[in-house]
Protein backbone atom coordinates (compact mmCIF):
# COMPACT_ATOMS: atom_id res chain seq x y z
CA UNK A 1 0.00 0.00 0.00
CA UNK A 2 1.38 3.31 -0.78
CA UNK A 3 0.33 6.97 -1.28
CA UNK A 4 1.13 8.96 -4.51
CA UNK A 5 0.45 12.67 -5.59
CA UNK A 6 0.08 14.44 -8.98
CA UNK A 7 0.81 18.08 -9.78
CA UNK A 8 -3.15 18.95 -10.14
CA UNK A 9 -3.39 18.19 -6.61
CA UNK A 10 -4.76 14.48 -6.20
CA UNK A 11 -3.48 12.01 -4.17
CA UNK A 12 -3.55 8.11 -4.82
CA UNK A 13 -3.69 5.83 -2.49
CA UNK A 14 -2.40 2.07 -4.34
CA UNK A 15 -4.03 -1.13 -2.80
CA UNK A 16 -3.32 -4.07 -5.05
CA UNK A 17 -4.32 -2.94 -8.52
CA UNK A 18 -6.76 -0.52 -7.40
CA UNK A 19 -6.27 3.28 -6.55
CA UNK A 20 -8.45 5.55 -4.44
CA UNK A 21 -8.12 8.46 -5.66
CA UNK A 22 -9.18 12.43 -3.65
CA UNK A 23 -7.61 15.66 -3.72
CA UNK A 24 -5.29 17.40 -1.42
CA UNK A 25 -6.29 19.44 1.02
CA UNK A 26 -4.15 22.30 -0.64
CA UNK A 27 -6.33 21.84 -3.31
CA UNK A 28 -9.63 21.85 -1.00
CA UNK A 29 -8.05 24.83 0.62
CA UNK A 30 -7.71 26.80 -2.77
CA UNK A 31 -11.05 25.80 -4.13
CA UNK A 32 -13.07 27.10 -0.82
CA UNK A 33 -16.38 25.71 -0.01
CA UNK A 34 -17.34 22.79 -2.16
CA UNK A 35 -20.88 22.38 -2.87
CA UNK A 36 -21.49 20.01 -5.47
CA UNK A 37 -19.18 16.63 -6.51
CA UNK A 38 -20.08 15.13 -10.20
CA UNK A 39 -18.71 11.53 -9.89
CA UNK A 40 -17.69 9.02 -12.92
CA UNK A 41 -19.39 6.34 -13.38
CA UNK A 42 -18.49 2.99 -12.47
CA UNK A 43 -17.67 0.65 -15.54
CA UNK A 44 -16.37 3.40 -17.56
CA UNK A 45 -12.86 3.39 -18.80
CA UNK A 46 -10.74 6.42 -18.98
CA UNK A 47 -7.25 7.49 -20.05
CA UNK A 48 -4.76 9.65 -18.07
CA UNK A 49 -5.30 13.26 -18.05
CA UNK A 50 -9.36 12.91 -18.66
CA UNK A 51 -11.63 14.86 -17.22
CA UNK A 52 -13.33 12.21 -14.96
CA UNK A 53 -15.02 14.19 -12.30
CA UNK A 54 -16.09 17.59 -10.96
CA UNK A 55 -16.05 19.48 -7.98
CA UNK A 56 -17.67 23.06 -7.57
CA UNK A 57 -16.96 25.89 -4.72
CA UNK A 58 -19.97 28.71 -4.52
CA UNK A 59 -17.39 30.31 -7.09
CA UNK A 60 -16.47 28.17 -9.40
CA UNK A 61 -16.29 24.69 -10.99
CA UNK A 62 -12.68 22.54 -11.35
CA UNK A 63 -12.13 19.35 -12.89
CA UNK A 64 -10.97 16.50 -11.38
CA UNK A 65 -8.42 14.63 -14.07
CA UNK A 66 -7.56 10.62 -14.16
CA UNK A 67 -4.51 10.41 -12.71
CA UNK A 68 -3.68 7.39 -14.64
CA UNK A 69 -5.30 4.74 -16.81
CA UNK A 70 -8.12 2.55 -15.92
CA UNK A 71 -11.72 1.79 -15.19
CA UNK A 72 -13.30 3.56 -12.77
CA UNK A 73 -14.67 0.45 -9.99
CA UNK A 74 -16.73 2.98 -7.84
CA UNK A 75 -17.72 7.07 -7.21
CA UNK A 76 -17.70 8.03 -3.85
CA UNK A 77 -21.75 8.37 -3.18
CA UNK A 78 -21.04 10.07 0.25
CA UNK A 79 -19.87 13.62 -1.36
CA UNK A 80 -23.17 13.59 -3.88
CA UNK A 81 -25.11 14.12 -0.54
CA UNK A 82 -22.30 15.71 1.10
CA UNK A 83 -20.36 17.75 -0.76
CA UNK A 84 -18.34 19.80 2.52
CA UNK A 85 -16.98 16.46 3.56
CA UNK A 86 -14.35 17.66 0.59
CA UNK A 87 -13.41 20.18 2.93
CA UNK A 88 -13.59 17.85 6.51
CA UNK A 89 -11.51 15.04 5.15
CA UNK A 90 -10.48 15.51 1.42
CA UNK A 91 -7.47 13.14 2.23
CA UNK A 92 -9.90 10.21 3.71
CA UNK A 93 -13.31 10.00 4.17
CA UNK A 94 -14.22 12.34 0.82
CA UNK A 95 -12.35 10.37 -1.85
CA UNK A 96 -13.89 10.93 -5.31
CA UNK A 97 -13.46 7.44 -6.97
CA UNK A 98 -11.60 4.11 -7.18
CA UNK A 99 -9.86 2.92 -10.16
CA UNK A 100 -8.77 -0.16 -11.85
CA UNK A 101 -5.04 0.36 -12.77
CA UNK A 102 -4.66 -0.01 -16.60
CA UNK A 103 -0.65 0.54 -16.68
CA UNK A 104 0.91 0.45 -13.13
CA UNK A 105 4.38 1.83 -14.73
CA UNK A 106 2.30 5.54 -15.01
CA UNK A 107 2.59 5.28 -10.86
CA UNK A 108 6.46 5.58 -11.30
CA UNK A 109 6.16 9.30 -12.99
CA UNK A 110 3.90 10.52 -10.13
CA UNK A 111 5.07 12.08 -6.95
CA UNK A 112 6.39 10.87 -3.37
CA UNK A 113 4.07 12.83 -0.68
CA UNK A 114 7.39 14.61 0.08
CA UNK A 115 8.22 15.42 -3.37
CA UNK A 116 4.68 16.87 -3.71
CA UNK A 117 4.79 18.50 -0.27
CA UNK A 118 8.48 20.68 -2.21
CA UNK A 119 6.06 21.04 -4.79
CA UNK A 120 3.23 22.83 -3.05
CA UNK A 121 5.63 25.32 -1.57
CA UNK A 122 7.18 26.30 -4.91
CA UNK A 123 3.29 27.19 -5.77
CA UNK B 1 -3.51 37.91 -14.68
CA UNK B 2 -2.02 42.07 -13.66
CA UNK B 3 1.12 41.92 -11.89
CA UNK B 4 0.42 42.94 -7.59
CA UNK B 5 2.49 45.96 -8.35
CA UNK B 6 0.19 47.05 -10.75
CA UNK B 7 -2.95 47.02 -9.17
CA UNK B 8 -4.73 49.97 -6.94
CA UNK B 9 -4.88 49.06 -3.39
CA UNK B 10 -8.12 50.44 -1.19
CA UNK B 11 -6.98 52.13 2.17
CA UNK B 12 -8.72 48.85 3.83
CA UNK B 13 -5.88 46.92 1.58
CA UNK B 14 -3.34 46.22 5.15
CA UNK B 15 -6.64 45.37 7.00
CA UNK B 16 -7.47 42.91 4.63
CA UNK B 17 -3.90 41.50 5.03
CA UNK B 18 -4.20 41.24 9.13
CA UNK B 19 -7.45 39.66 8.90
CA UNK B 20 -5.83 37.01 6.69
CA UNK B 21 -8.02 37.58 3.47
CA UNK B 22 -6.90 35.84 -0.16
CA UNK B 23 -6.70 38.96 -2.26
CA UNK B 24 -7.50 38.51 -6.07
CA UNK B 25 -6.90 41.27 -8.49
CA UNK B 26 -10.46 42.99 -9.61
CA UNK B 27 -11.26 45.42 -11.85
CA UNK B 28 -7.55 46.65 -11.19
CA UNK B 29 -7.34 46.57 -7.80
CA UNK B 30 -6.15 44.36 -5.30
CA UNK B 31 -9.31 43.14 -3.57
CA UNK B 32 -10.41 40.28 -0.94
CA UNK B 33 -12.39 37.53 -2.59
CA UNK B 34 -12.74 35.69 1.06
CA UNK B 35 -11.44 35.64 4.41
CA UNK B 36 -10.66 32.68 6.58
CA UNK B 37 -14.30 31.98 7.43
CA UNK B 38 -14.80 30.85 3.50
CA UNK B 39 -17.81 32.08 1.34
CA UNK B 40 -20.09 29.92 2.19
CA UNK B 41 -19.98 30.97 5.85
CA UNK B 42 -19.78 34.37 4.71
CA UNK B 43 -22.81 34.44 2.50
CA UNK B 44 -24.81 32.90 5.67
CA UNK B 45 -22.93 35.06 8.49
CA UNK B 46 -24.45 37.98 6.47
CA UNK B 47 -28.03 36.67 6.18
CA UNK B 48 -28.10 36.28 9.66
CA UNK B 49 -26.12 38.97 11.42
CA UNK B 50 -24.09 41.85 9.57
CA UNK B 51 -21.39 41.83 7.10
CA UNK B 52 -18.79 44.38 6.52
CA UNK B 53 -17.98 44.84 2.84
CA UNK B 54 -15.16 47.40 1.34
CA UNK B 55 -16.32 48.47 -1.83
CA UNK B 56 -13.81 51.29 -1.99
CA UNK B 57 -12.64 50.89 -5.30
CA UNK B 58 -15.96 51.91 -6.74
CA UNK B 59 -16.48 55.18 -8.41
CA UNK B 60 -17.83 57.83 -6.18
CA UNK B 61 -18.14 61.60 -7.72
CA UNK B 62 -20.45 64.27 -7.25
CA UNK B 63 -22.24 66.53 -9.71
CA UNK B 64 -22.29 70.13 -8.72
CA UNK B 65 -24.31 72.77 -9.78
CA UNK B 66 -26.32 76.03 -9.24
CA UNK B 67 -29.08 74.28 -8.52
CA UNK B 68 -30.72 71.14 -8.15
CA UNK B 69 -33.13 71.28 -10.83
CA UNK B 70 -30.09 72.12 -13.45
CA UNK B 71 -28.05 69.54 -12.08
CA UNK B 72 -30.74 66.90 -12.18
CA UNK B 73 -31.47 67.56 -15.80
CA UNK B 74 -28.05 67.34 -16.60
CA UNK B 75 -28.39 64.19 -15.73
CA UNK B 76 -31.76 63.13 -16.71
CA UNK B 77 -30.17 63.58 -20.38
CA UNK B 78 -27.95 60.48 -20.15
CA UNK B 79 -30.43 58.72 -17.72
CA UNK B 80 -33.89 57.19 -17.87
CA UNK B 81 -34.97 58.33 -14.63
CA UNK B 82 -36.55 60.95 -12.51
CA UNK B 83 -33.85 63.04 -10.95
CA UNK B 84 -35.78 66.43 -10.83
CA UNK B 85 -38.25 64.98 -8.48
CA UNK B 86 -35.62 62.88 -6.25
CA UNK B 87 -35.90 64.65 -2.84
CA UNK B 88 -33.81 65.80 -0.56
CA UNK B 89 -31.84 62.93 2.01
CA UNK B 90 -33.01 60.45 -1.36
CA UNK B 91 -31.30 57.88 -3.38
CA UNK B 92 -32.72 56.21 -6.46
CA UNK B 93 -31.09 53.31 -8.51
CA UNK B 94 -30.33 54.33 -12.31
CA UNK B 95 -28.28 53.06 -15.65
CA UNK B 96 -26.62 55.05 -17.93
CA UNK B 97 -27.79 54.73 -21.54
CA UNK B 98 -26.02 55.33 -24.40
CA UNK B 99 -27.69 56.46 -27.87
CA UNK B 100 -29.35 52.40 -28.48
CA UNK B 101 -30.79 53.05 -25.37
CA UNK B 102 -28.29 50.40 -23.93
CA UNK B 103 -26.52 50.17 -20.66
CA UNK B 104 -22.88 51.74 -20.39
CA UNK B 105 -23.18 51.06 -16.84
CA UNK B 106 -25.30 51.10 -13.56
CA UNK B 107 -25.07 53.03 -10.58
CA UNK B 108 -26.57 55.07 -7.24
CA UNK B 109 -27.74 58.67 -7.36
CA UNK B 110 -28.38 60.57 -3.96
CA UNK B 111 -29.05 64.07 -3.19
CA UNK B 112 -28.01 65.49 -0.29
CA UNK B 113 -30.21 66.28 2.85
CA UNK B 114 -28.86 69.93 3.89
CA UNK B 115 -30.04 72.96 1.62
CA UNK B 116 -26.54 74.49 1.48
CA UNK B 117 -25.76 71.20 -0.41
CA UNK B 118 -29.03 71.98 -2.91
CA UNK B 119 -27.11 71.35 -6.69
CA UNK B 120 -25.37 68.50 -5.57
CA UNK B 121 -25.27 64.87 -6.80
CA UNK B 122 -23.11 61.73 -5.38
CA UNK B 123 -23.13 59.52 -7.58
CA UNK B 124 -21.38 55.48 -6.69
CA UNK B 125 -20.31 53.75 -9.90
CA UNK B 126 -18.79 50.58 -10.60
CA UNK B 127 -15.35 50.26 -10.70
CA UNK B 128 -14.76 48.72 -13.75
CA UNK B 129 -16.75 51.45 -15.64
CA UNK B 130 -15.51 54.48 -13.75
CA UNK B 131 -12.87 56.05 -16.14
CA UNK B 132 -15.74 55.45 -18.82
CA UNK B 133 -18.29 56.78 -16.82
CA UNK B 134 -16.61 60.13 -16.15
CA UNK B 135 -15.40 60.44 -19.40
CA UNK B 136 -19.09 60.22 -20.89
CA UNK B 137 -20.64 62.29 -18.23
CA UNK B 138 -18.10 65.08 -18.52
CA UNK B 139 -18.52 65.67 -22.16
CA UNK B 140 -22.28 65.62 -21.83
CA UNK B 141 -22.55 68.36 -18.62
CA UNK B 142 -23.24 72.05 -19.51
CA UNK B 143 -20.60 74.27 -18.80
CA UNK B 144 -22.42 75.33 -15.50
CA UNK B 145 -22.74 71.68 -14.04
CA UNK B 146 -19.26 70.03 -13.33
CA UNK B 147 -17.92 66.57 -12.23
CA UNK B 148 -15.80 66.05 -9.39
CA UNK B 149 -14.25 62.56 -9.16
CA UNK B 150 -13.50 61.83 -5.78
CA UNK B 151 -10.33 59.88 -4.94
CA UNK B 152 -10.07 60.29 -1.38
CA UNK B 153 -12.85 58.80 0.22
CA UNK B 154 -12.98 54.69 1.06
CA UNK B 155 -16.78 53.33 0.60
CA UNK B 156 -17.82 50.34 2.96
CA UNK B 157 -21.08 48.75 3.26
CA UNK B 158 -22.77 47.10 6.34
CA UNK B 159 -24.84 44.61 5.47
CA UNK B 160 -27.04 42.15 7.74
CA UNK B 161 -30.38 42.06 9.97
CA UNK B 162 -27.69 43.24 12.31
CA UNK B 163 -26.47 46.20 10.47
CA UNK B 164 -28.90 48.75 11.75
CA UNK B 165 -28.14 48.16 15.68
CA UNK B 166 -24.47 47.89 15.55
CA UNK B 167 -24.33 51.45 13.19
CA UNK B 168 -26.88 52.76 15.72
CA UNK B 169 -24.06 52.30 18.54
CA UNK B 170 -21.55 54.47 16.09
CA UNK B 171 -24.06 57.04 14.58
CA UNK B 172 -27.48 57.25 16.11
CA UNK B 173 -29.48 59.04 13.56
CA UNK B 174 -28.72 56.26 10.98
CA UNK B 175 -31.59 54.00 13.06
CA UNK B 176 -34.09 57.01 11.72
CA UNK B 177 -32.81 56.13 7.86
CA UNK B 178 -35.27 54.84 5.73
CA UNK B 179 -34.35 52.58 2.57
CA UNK B 180 -32.64 54.31 -0.36
CA UNK B 181 -32.23 57.45 2.50
CA UNK B 182 -28.86 58.72 2.06
CA UNK B 183 -27.58 61.32 4.70
CA UNK B 184 -24.19 62.92 6.75
CA UNK B 185 -23.38 61.23 9.97
CA UNK B 186 -20.78 61.09 12.74
CA UNK B 187 -19.67 57.78 13.29
CA UNK B 188 -18.03 57.88 16.62
CA UNK B 189 -16.78 61.51 15.69
CA UNK B 190 -15.74 60.94 12.01
CA UNK B 191 -17.92 62.96 9.24
CA UNK B 192 -19.28 60.55 6.83
CA UNK B 193 -22.09 59.93 4.65
CA UNK B 194 -24.36 57.03 5.07
CA UNK B 195 -26.89 55.59 2.62
CA UNK B 196 -29.57 53.00 3.73
CA UNK B 197 -28.99 50.48 0.94
CA UNK B 198 -26.55 48.52 -0.95
CA UNK B 199 -26.44 44.45 -2.61
CA UNK B 200 -27.26 41.62 -0.76
CA UNK B 201 -31.02 42.30 -0.76
CA UNK B 202 -30.70 42.69 3.46
CA UNK B 203 -30.92 45.92 5.21
CA UNK B 204 -27.84 48.10 5.86
CA UNK B 205 -25.77 50.72 5.08
CA UNK B 206 -23.16 52.06 2.62
CA UNK B 207 -20.69 53.96 4.67
CA UNK B 208 -18.76 57.06 2.75
CA UNK B 209 -15.63 57.45 4.72
CA UNK B 210 -12.36 59.45 4.24
CA UNK B 211 -9.77 57.41 3.77
CA UNK B 212 -7.78 58.17 6.43
CA UNK B 213 -10.70 57.49 8.57
CA UNK B 214 -11.48 54.26 6.78
CA UNK B 215 -9.57 51.67 8.77
CA UNK B 216 -11.17 53.58 12.05
CA UNK B 217 -14.40 53.09 11.13
CA UNK B 218 -14.03 49.40 9.77
CA UNK B 219 -12.17 48.22 13.02
CA UNK B 220 -14.97 50.06 15.19
CA UNK B 221 -17.68 47.74 13.30
CA UNK B 222 -15.81 44.52 13.49
CA UNK B 223 -14.59 44.77 16.93
CA UNK B 224 -18.71 43.95 17.48
CA UNK B 225 -19.45 40.41 17.42
CA UNK B 226 -21.83 40.62 15.31
CA UNK B 227 -20.27 41.78 12.37
CA UNK B 228 -17.57 40.11 10.20
CA UNK B 229 -15.40 41.22 7.22
CA UNK B 230 -17.29 39.77 3.83
CA UNK B 231 -15.25 38.90 0.44
CA UNK B 232 -16.31 39.70 -2.97
CA UNK B 233 -16.95 35.72 -3.23
CA UNK B 234 -20.09 36.00 -0.89
CA UNK B 235 -21.05 39.77 -2.16
CA UNK B 236 -21.44 38.16 -5.54
CA UNK B 237 -23.71 34.56 -4.26
CA UNK B 238 -25.73 37.00 -1.84
CA UNK B 239 -26.21 39.69 -4.92
CA UNK B 240 -27.15 37.03 -7.40
CA UNK B 241 -30.10 35.21 -4.52
CA UNK B 242 -31.50 39.03 -4.33
CA UNK B 243 -32.02 38.81 -8.07
CA UNK B 244 -29.63 42.06 -8.20
CA UNK B 245 -28.33 42.60 -11.68
CA UNK B 246 -23.93 42.66 -11.63
CA UNK B 247 -23.23 45.27 -14.23
CA UNK B 248 -20.87 43.53 -17.50
CA UNK B 249 -22.88 40.01 -17.28
CA UNK B 250 -26.39 40.35 -16.56
CA UNK B 251 -26.77 44.13 -17.98
CA UNK B 252 -24.34 45.47 -20.47
CA UNK B 253 -24.18 47.57 -23.48
CA UNK B 254 -26.43 44.66 -25.54
CA UNK B 255 -29.07 44.93 -23.51
CA UNK B 256 -31.62 47.96 -22.65
CA UNK B 257 -33.28 48.47 -19.10
CA UNK B 258 -36.22 46.33 -20.84
CA UNK B 259 -34.97 43.46 -21.87
CA UNK B 260 -32.90 43.74 -18.39
CA UNK B 261 -35.89 44.25 -17.01
CA UNK B 262 -34.77 46.84 -14.53
CA UNK B 263 -37.50 49.20 -15.67
CA UNK B 264 -38.36 50.47 -12.01
CA UNK B 265 -35.64 52.56 -12.54
CA UNK B 266 -37.79 54.68 -15.18
CA UNK B 267 -40.07 56.47 -13.41
CA UNK B 268 -43.47 57.58 -15.80
CA UNK B 269 -42.23 61.09 -16.38
CA UNK B 270 -39.45 59.48 -17.90
CA UNK B 271 -40.92 56.59 -19.70
CA UNK B 272 -43.43 58.47 -21.18
CA UNK B 273 -41.40 61.47 -22.76
CA UNK B 274 -38.43 59.31 -24.01
CA UNK B 275 -35.98 61.98 -23.77
CA UNK B 276 -32.85 60.09 -23.07
CA UNK B 277 -30.37 58.32 -25.01
CA UNK B 278 -32.49 55.51 -27.19
CA UNK B 279 -35.35 56.64 -26.09
CA UNK B 280 -37.42 55.99 -28.93
CA UNK B 281 -35.72 52.21 -29.37
CA UNK B 282 -36.60 51.62 -25.39
CA UNK B 283 -39.98 53.59 -25.59
CA UNK B 284 -41.15 51.16 -28.58
CA UNK B 285 -39.78 48.06 -26.41
CA UNK B 286 -41.76 49.67 -23.50
CA UNK B 287 -45.20 49.62 -25.76
CA UNK B 288 -44.41 46.24 -27.66
CA UNK B 289 -41.92 44.31 -25.78
CA UNK B 290 -38.46 42.88 -25.91
CA UNK B 291 -37.39 39.64 -27.95
CA UNK B 292 -35.61 38.62 -25.31
CA UNK B 293 -35.22 39.18 -21.45
CA UNK B 294 -33.75 38.89 -18.20
CA UNK B 295 -35.48 35.99 -16.18
CA UNK B 296 -34.34 34.43 -12.87
CA UNK B 297 -33.73 30.12 -13.13
CA UNK B 298 -33.91 27.42 -10.52
CA UNK B 299 -31.95 24.67 -11.42
CA UNK B 300 -33.10 20.84 -9.82
CA UNK B 301 -30.37 18.89 -8.25
CA UNK B 302 -27.12 20.49 -7.17
CA UNK B 303 -25.35 20.88 -10.14
CA UNK B 304 -24.81 24.73 -10.42
CA UNK B 305 -24.59 26.31 -14.15
CA UNK B 306 -22.64 28.85 -14.63
CA UNK B 307 -22.11 31.90 -16.60
CA UNK B 308 -22.25 31.05 -20.43
CA UNK B 309 -24.06 27.79 -19.61
CA UNK B 310 -26.80 27.26 -22.81
CA UNK B 311 -30.12 27.66 -22.58
CA UNK B 312 -32.69 25.43 -24.21
CA UNK B 313 -36.00 24.35 -24.18
CA UNK B 314 -36.48 20.20 -23.37
CA UNK B 315 -36.71 18.06 -25.89
CA UNK B 316 -34.75 20.44 -28.75
CA UNK B 317 -31.10 21.41 -29.34
CA UNK B 318 -31.78 25.04 -30.18
CA UNK B 319 -29.84 26.82 -27.88
CA UNK B 320 -32.36 29.90 -26.73
CA UNK B 321 -30.54 32.22 -23.94
CA UNK B 322 -27.78 31.73 -22.42
CA UNK B 323 -26.91 32.09 -17.95
CA UNK B 324 -25.36 35.26 -17.63
CA UNK B 325 -24.53 34.51 -13.34
CA UNK B 326 -25.14 31.82 -11.61
CA UNK B 327 -23.75 29.57 -9.01
CA UNK B 328 -25.11 28.08 -6.05
CA UNK B 329 -27.85 29.65 -3.27
CA UNK B 330 -26.02 29.08 0.26
CA UNK B 331 -29.39 30.56 1.54
CA UNK B 332 -31.15 28.18 -0.36
CA UNK B 333 -28.77 25.22 -0.25
CA UNK B 334 -29.58 25.11 -4.50
CA UNK B 335 -28.49 26.32 -7.48
CA UNK B 336 -29.76 29.24 -9.26
CA UNK B 337 -28.85 31.48 -12.20
CA UNK B 338 -30.28 34.57 -14.51
CA UNK B 339 -29.98 34.73 -18.01
CA UNK B 340 -31.58 35.44 -21.61
CA UNK B 341 -34.61 33.92 -22.73
CA UNK B 342 -36.99 35.04 -25.36
CA UNK B 343 -40.04 36.69 -24.13
CA UNK B 344 -42.71 34.04 -25.17
CA UNK B 345 -40.62 31.72 -22.70
CA UNK B 346 -40.10 33.97 -19.75
CA UNK B 347 -43.54 33.40 -17.85
CA UNK B 348 -42.58 32.30 -14.41
CA UNK B 349 -42.71 27.94 -14.02
CA UNK B 350 -41.43 27.83 -17.99
CA UNK B 351 -39.28 24.64 -18.07
CA UNK B 352 -36.42 24.93 -19.76
CA UNK B 353 -32.69 23.51 -19.66
CA UNK B 354 -29.49 24.49 -18.86
CA UNK B 355 -26.64 22.55 -20.30
CA UNK B 356 -23.72 22.26 -18.14
CA UNK B 357 -20.67 19.98 -19.43
CA UNK B 358 -22.60 18.05 -22.20
CA UNK B 359 -25.44 17.55 -20.20
CA UNK B 360 -29.19 18.99 -19.73
CA UNK B 361 -30.39 20.33 -15.97
CA UNK B 362 -33.73 20.64 -15.84
CA UNK B 363 -34.48 24.08 -15.04
CA UNK B 364 -37.89 27.00 -14.19
CA UNK B 365 -37.95 29.95 -14.73
CA UNK B 366 -38.52 31.31 -11.51
CA UNK B 367 -39.57 34.71 -9.55
CA UNK B 368 -37.01 36.68 -8.44
CA UNK B 369 -35.77 38.09 -5.81
CA UNK B 370 -35.08 34.31 -4.91
CA UNK B 371 -34.82 34.94 -1.49
CA UNK B 372 -37.03 37.89 0.23
CA UNK B 373 -35.51 41.33 0.51
CA UNK B 374 -35.51 42.33 3.96
CA UNK B 375 -35.01 46.33 3.13
CA UNK B 376 -36.15 49.15 6.02
CA UNK B 377 -39.40 50.38 5.13
CA UNK B 378 -40.01 53.48 7.91
CA UNK B 379 -43.12 53.14 9.30
CA UNK B 380 -45.11 55.96 8.32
Amino acid sequence: MSTYFTKDHEWLLVEGDVATVGITDFAQSQLGDVVYVELPESGKNVAQNDEVAVVESVKAASEVYAPVDGEIVEGNELLVDEPAKVNEEPEGAAWFFKIKLGNTTQLEELMSEADYKAFVETL
Amino acid sequence: MAEAADLLQTPLFDLHNELGAKMVPFAGYQMPVQYPLGVLKEHLFTRESAGLFDVSHMGQAWLVGPDHETTARALEALVPSNMKELKPGKQRYTVLLNDYGNITDDLMVSRPLAAEDDGRLMLVVNAACKDNDYKIIAAALPDNVKLEIVEDRALLALQGPKAAEVMALHAPEAAQMGFMEARPLEFDGISVIASRSGYTGEDGYEISIPAGAAEAVAKALLADERVQAIGLGARDSLRLEAGLCLYGHDIDENTTPVEGNITFCMQKRRKEAGDFPGGARVLKQLAEGTNTIRVGLKLEGRAPAREGAEIRVPGTQEVIGRVTSGGFAPTLGAPIAMGYVPSNLAEIGTELELVVRGRALAAKVSAMPFVAQRYYRKPK
